[in-house]
């Protein structure tokens, strides 16, 4: 910890995030750091150590995911944030708002199957010495569950292997046992790709959502792995 | 055949929210001088008849029944041999 201090977290809030009390709620009860809520029209981040773009439809999702929000006055605050090597996740919408903002490379599109897709689905890590995920025991897929329309993510042929060489991937879909094969793709992703991180490894954006699996009384708890990796890697 | 372009506009005096969200954009953007920012559709597709009259035809029956909502939109076409 922070000199005996809990580590703060602060969670963005655009209009039309929906995800915002559920990260809030986990982070205090299940994961037992500071938190607090951002408003989007703040221009500080009142000290928080990370920052947290959660899952919504910001600003309606109009013209594309993320593409109003990413103008929202805070963002400048996030990005500089961002720059000087703070830890920013972005989750579901908070990763389409990372990928509109030029935080991470690439874009997302509509699902293959055009369906909106809200169910479990399995997770292998590909990047095991991230700050996310450093320390969880990577024999094992996470149970996550995901709930977007647009979760189909593409990058160009350039930008794909830059994040292969530099092991930004980190989460790709794969069946319960780890396979990583297209029929436990649940939205056309390239490469399988589930959630990337940027280069300098403090931005990460995953469709997935972790904080829908942290709660024990939810009958699964393999995304409260990913705060507890964070906060262990981070803080202690 | 016809190459169809298709331009659906909501009325001026129907609410666009997407317009005025996104122009909420353009305020944090710092744009001053951007108002009245509306989003309208664009639809191309192909016409698979030598006879204009049937391609006219045809394409009013597509925006009248299904790309427009005549109650809130207004459309208008070109049609351009191929």
């Amino acid at each position: 910890m922070l000199n005996g201090k809990k580590p703060k977290f602060g969670v963005v809030v655009f209009p039309g995030s929906n995800c915002d009390h559920d990260t809030y709620y986990v982070l205090r009860k299940i994961i037992d750091v500071d938190v607090v809520f951002l408003w989007h029209k703040q221009s500080s981040l009142d000290d928080c150590d990370v920052i947290i773009l959660p899952g919504g439809f910001s600003y309606g999702d109009y013209l594309r995911t993320g593409a109003v929000a990413r103008f929202s006055p805070i963002m400048n605050e996030v990005i500089n944030f961002a720059n000087k090597g703070g830890i920013v996740f972005g989750i579901c919408n908070g990763f389409q708002i990372l990928l509109e903002a030029g935080l991470l490379p690439g874009v997302m599109i509509r699902n293959e199957s055009l369906n909106f897709v809200c169910k479990d689905i399995y997770l292998k890590i590909e990047n095991q010495d991230s700050v996310f995920t450093k320390g969880i025991n990577s024999k094992a897929s996470l149970k996550i569950p995901i709930a977007h329309g647009e979760g189909n993510y593409f990058a160009d042929e350039k930008t794909l292997n830059e994040l292969e060489e530099n092991s930004q991937i980190v989460f790709k879909y794969c069946t319960g046992d780890g396979s990583i094969i297209k029929e436990a793709n649940p939205n056309g992703s390239v490469m399988n790709i589930a959630g990337i991180i940027n280069k300098n490894g403090n931005v990460m954006g995953m469709m997935p959502h972790p904080e829908r699996s942290s709660d024990s009384v939810l009958g699964k708890t393999d995304g409260s792995l990913i705060f507890k990796a964070l906060v262990n890697n981070i803080f202690n | 055949m016809f190459k169809a372009k298709v331009l659906i506009k909501r009325r001026k005096t129907i609410l666009d929210p997407q317009g005025k969200a996104v122009e909420i954009g353009a305020k944090h953007l710092g744009l001053k001088n951007i108002n009245s920012t509306r989003i309208d559709k664009y639809i191309e597709f192909n016409v698979d008849t030598s006879d204009k009259k049937t391609a006219e035809e045809e394409v009013t029956e597509y925006c009248k029944k299904l790309l427009a909502n005549p109650i809130m939109e207004d459309f208008e076409f070109t049609l351009e041999e191929i």
